[in-house]
């Protein structure tokens, strides 16, 4: 194992930092945050995307300097300078991806893990010793098998195991559950709360999900725009206490109400669709469902089960391999034509990436459904620029994208206003079918509860929505029917109003 | 410019956007953010030249006398200068044929295999007609095939792209072996002229059926040629629906997917214009120079016309002035192999030095904040 630090042993370390800041630029990221965690504490940090919570973290773990501020690890202040010297203080952090390797198994990982893995492995011995680790622990993982065939949940586990294997005992978690199901997040959180409040570890959560840290957390901190804005015990404030400390003056839209819609019979039916993953293998395998008119049909799962690759057979990403898609019971298939004859309409999940060109401007981005349409374009062929900026210009007012001018370059602007754009080139025209994907992953509050409530407008003006995501409250909020998928298929077919969460977790797992 | 529209848009069309402030902000961002694309390529030629000097320092020559040299050989006199044009005229249309599948993504590096097809197959198709159709019919004749016979060789290397997803850049560079193969195979064989003893070569297609020069000067319409159409294609890049997108499609495959562009078209489409122009500067090297289609068409242009799409960084207009720099460059070997006593090989080292300092200067954009307009990130 590592050097027995100072800290490392049996025992939680408390850690606390004092006025720590840093700037990018101009950007004042972290702005003298204090912060306390105390030994066998499990705490939260809450913060919307940019309020600083990834950037505390990284200076904790060494991969930035922070530029003022105290990093004191029971007291005592230490200097970080590189994770390395994180890791040798038994300071770790659990990411919001996985870091094993996929074709290694869990033994593997875990000595290969090792800063001082010998050249020469001797398997029995390190076998005991791994055994010997594992009986102290609370959980336990398949040693032998590959960790790719390993459940999300095992290998979440397996993160966790890595790091009290390499005596880490101040565990940072960054969203350890949006990889889970609800069931194995309850019992992951359950089991380091336990071992928290024994003594073993300290625990600290970056998190969105107040759910999660009202069952789980002890203590929380707020923080807005790289500052610490609010804290203390959780229970001591309210659910809507926290999430106004986290937005600020920030307005958020309420939601939209649901209306009664339109009905007009189905408007997109999917039957018997089949597709590949990369891999080659039936991600959707016999994949079944009708939207009808003015209905958002919500599709929960655990990533993996075949929804991305559902979403990219509906809007031409990848081919069909079997099955038939029809819209107005008319044959459609994904090419420019179609979409605009039936009015298909797309969201996709990180619209930079995958709605937009990011070195081409604003208003260029903004005429993806139009370019090759009058007034834009002439004799079929000739790109006028000035209809395309006056439509752009017309979009940027009426959805509130903030752009120093139509001829940015997208990339330039953050995250809610690519998104904004986005929404503006797919929700300005008529939608008869709209095909969202994660539409909210790495928004800001007012962002969210926008782009929420423009969804249900569609649905209430009578768009079929099929509304596919890995938030689990999203759909809740959202769907007037839920399907689970699992294994490339709709596991379960429940209406929204009343959806037990518990069932959709069991059928989200598999079973 | 003018695009007719309507009165309402016509006043902002003509250069005044709605609001000064806009308009001021454009202007300094888009001078800063170009200004990147200049600087860094021009460092990295400042970079090569400074190696190169090395270089020649190295084996005890005067770097100051090489580029007097260059200078007298490439530019400094009127017979120079029309040689250095002369010489760039195929490196422009080469050029092209990088440039344009970059535009959608595609790093195609097949241009000398299409120059070698396009020329062979002009001459080929000329050889029957000489003395029988007239010039007027034949040029034209000739003209087309060496277009769509590039066209197509580029255009396999598209579709496997697309079809079979085999990686353009490999693929393009060996059919252009197969392409110098296929012309070997001809003129050494059945179509050899046997009336010439010394180089195996097509019969000659006779003066009159040359393309002739610019009157006044020792210039073939080449280059004319190739400086009309680098326009014409950063018009069809950057003003037209075809170009628009191509653009979508090079910029983001899964965005131009999701719009259903037809992105094979676009693919096939561009390698295809790239082969296009490949093949006219063979055209123009067998009916301007050569006279016979022969070994000589594999001299390099398309290989040269590489490097000068990448210091253009792909942008049609852009390569004409780099196409003649290089031009200079090429036409300066033969005064600089007598006079320095070094191979003519000599500048290829130079070349390569370019090629190297540039793909390395890639990496430097985004790094230096004085191209970035700092307030441009509106967090919100």
């Amino acid at each position: 194992m590592t050097a027995p630090a100072p800290t490392a042993g049996m025992r939680a370390p408390s850690l606390e930092t004092i006025g720590m800041s840093k700037s990018f630029g101009a950007l004042r990221a972290l702005q003298d945050v204090s912060i306390q965690v105390p030994a066998g504490s499990f705490h939260a940090l809450l913060g919307e995307n940019g309020a600083g919570k990834s950037t505390l973290v990284k200076c904790i773990m060494g991969f930035y300097i922070p530029d003022k501020g105290q990093l004191l690890l029971d007291g005592t202040e230490v200097p970080v300078r590189n994770p390395k010297d994180a890791q040798a203080l038994g300071v770790g952090m659990v990411y919001q991806h996985f870091t094993l390797v996929p074709s290694l198994t869990a033994a593997e990982n875990l000595v290969a893990s090792r800063a001082d893995a010998p050249a020469v492995i001797n398997w029995r011995k390190e076998r005991d010793t791994l055994e010997t680790f594992l009986e102290r622990m609370p959980f336990r993982v398949p040693l032998d098998r590959p960790v790719s065939g390993l459940a999300a949940g095992e290998k979440q586990k397996l993160e966790i195991l890595k790091l009290l294997y390499l005596d880490q005992r101040f565990l940072i978690l960054d969203e350890p559950t949006s990889v889970l199901t609800p069931g194995e997040a309850d019992e992951i959180l359950g089991l380091l709360r336990d071992m928290a409040h024994r003594g073993e570890i300290t625990v600290a959560m970056i998190s969105h999900k107040f759910r999660e840290v009202e069952a789980f957390c002890d203590d929380f901190t707020v923080l807005r725009r790289g500052a610490r804005v609010g804290g203390g015990k959780v229970g001591a404030v309210s659910t809507r206490e926290m999430a106004a400390m986290m937005i600020g003056d920030a307005v958020v839209r309420p939601s939209a109400a649901r209306t009664v819609a339109p009905k007009s019979g189905t408007t997109l039916e999917i039957a018997g669709l089949f597709a590949e993953n990369d891999e080659g293998r039936d991600a959707v395998s016999g994949f079944d469902l009708k939207v009808q008119a003015g209905e958002i049909v919500g599709i929960a799962g655990v990533s993996g089960n075949g929804q991305s690759e559902l979403v990219e057979a509906l809007s031409g990403q990848r081919p069909i391999k079997l099955g038939q898609i029809l819209v107005h019971d008319q044959d459609f298939e994904p090419i420019r034509d179609h979409f605009d004859k039936f009015k298909i309409f797309g969201l996709p999940e990180e619209p930079l990436k995958n709605a937009t060109v990011p070195t081409m401007s604003v208003a260029e981005n903004m005429a993806f459904r139009r370019f090759d349409k009058s007034p834009i374009s002439r004799l079929g062929f000739w790109l006028s620029r000035e209809p395309m900026r006056a439509k752009a210009r017309d979009l940027i007012d009426r959805y509130n994208v903030k752009t120093p001018s139509t001829e940015t370059q997208i990339r330039d602007l953050s995250g809610g206003n690519v998104q904004r754009a986005v929404l503006a080139r797919e929700l300005s025209e008529d939608v008869d079918v709209l095909i969202v994907a994660n539409p909210c992953f790495g928004l800001d509050f007012a962002s969210v509860a926008d782009i929420r409530a423009q969804i249900m407008e569609q649905r209430n003006r009578g768009a079929a929505v099929l509304l596919v995501s890995e938030d689990l409250d999203e759909i809740l909020e959202l769907s007037d029917r839920i399907a689970v998928m699992s294994g490339g298929k709709v596991a379960y077919l429940t209406p929204g109003a009343g959806a037990d969460r518990t069932t959709i977790g069991r059928y989200m797992a598999g079973h | 410019m003018s695009s007719g529209a309507p009165a309402a848009s016509g006043l902002a069309a003509a250069g005044t956007p709605p609001s000064a402030p806009s308009a001021r902000y454009d202007l300094g961002v888009r001078l800063r953010a170009n200004s990147e694309y200049v600087a860094i390529p021009v460092f990295a030629l400042l970079m090569a030249a400074a190696l190169f000097a090395v270089f020649l320092l190295a084996i005890g020559k005067s770097p100051i006398e090489f580029v007097n040299y260059v200078w007298r050989g490439g530019f400094g006199t009127a017979f120079s200068l029309q040689n250095t044009l002369q010489r760039s005229s195929p490196l422009i249309l080469t050029a092209l044929a990088v440039a344009i599948p970059a535009r959608i993504g595609l790093i195609m590096i097949g241009g000398e295999g299409a120059l070698v097809l396009g020329g062979f197959a002009a001459a080929a198709i000329a050889v029957p007609m000489v003395g029988v159709v007239p010039p007027i019919v034949t040029i034209p004749v000739m003209v087309a095939a060496a277009v769509l016979v590039g066209a197509m060789w580029v255009g396999i290397a598209g579709y496997l792209r697309y079809a079979r997803g085999v990686n353009e850049t490999i693929s393009s560079l060996l059919l252009t072996y197969i392409g110098i193969a296929i012309m070997n195979f001809f003129v050494e064989g059945v179509m050899r002229d046997a009336s010439n003893p010394n180089k195996p070569s097509t019969k000659p297609i006779g003066d009159a059926y040359m393309v002739g020069y610019i009157p006044g000067t020792e210039v073939h319409w080449g280059f004319p040629v190739g400086v009309l159409l680098s326009v014409a294609l950063y018009i069809l890049m950057t003003r037209t629906t075809f170009g628009f997108a191509a653009r979508v499609t090079g910029g983001n495959f899964r965005a131009a997917l999701a719009q259903g562009l037809p992105v094979g078209r676009l693919i096939v489409g561009c390698a295809m214009i790239a082969g296009g122009c490949a093949g006219l500067a063979g055209y123009f090297e067998v009916a301007a120079i050569q006279g016979r289609a022969n070994a000589s068409l594999a001299a390099g242009y398309g290989f040269t016309g590489i490097l000068v799409s990448f210091l253009a960084r792909h942008n049609p207009v852009v390569i004409i002035p780099v196409a003649i720099m290089f031009g200079g460059l090429v036409a300066s070997g033969g005064l600089i192999q007598r006079r320095m006593g070094m191979p003519d090989a000599t500048v290829l080292v130079l070349q390569g030095l370019i090629f190297v300092v540039l793909l390395t200067s890639e990496t430097l954009y985004g790094r230096f904040a004085i191209f970035r307009a700092g307030d441009a990130k509106e967090r919100t």
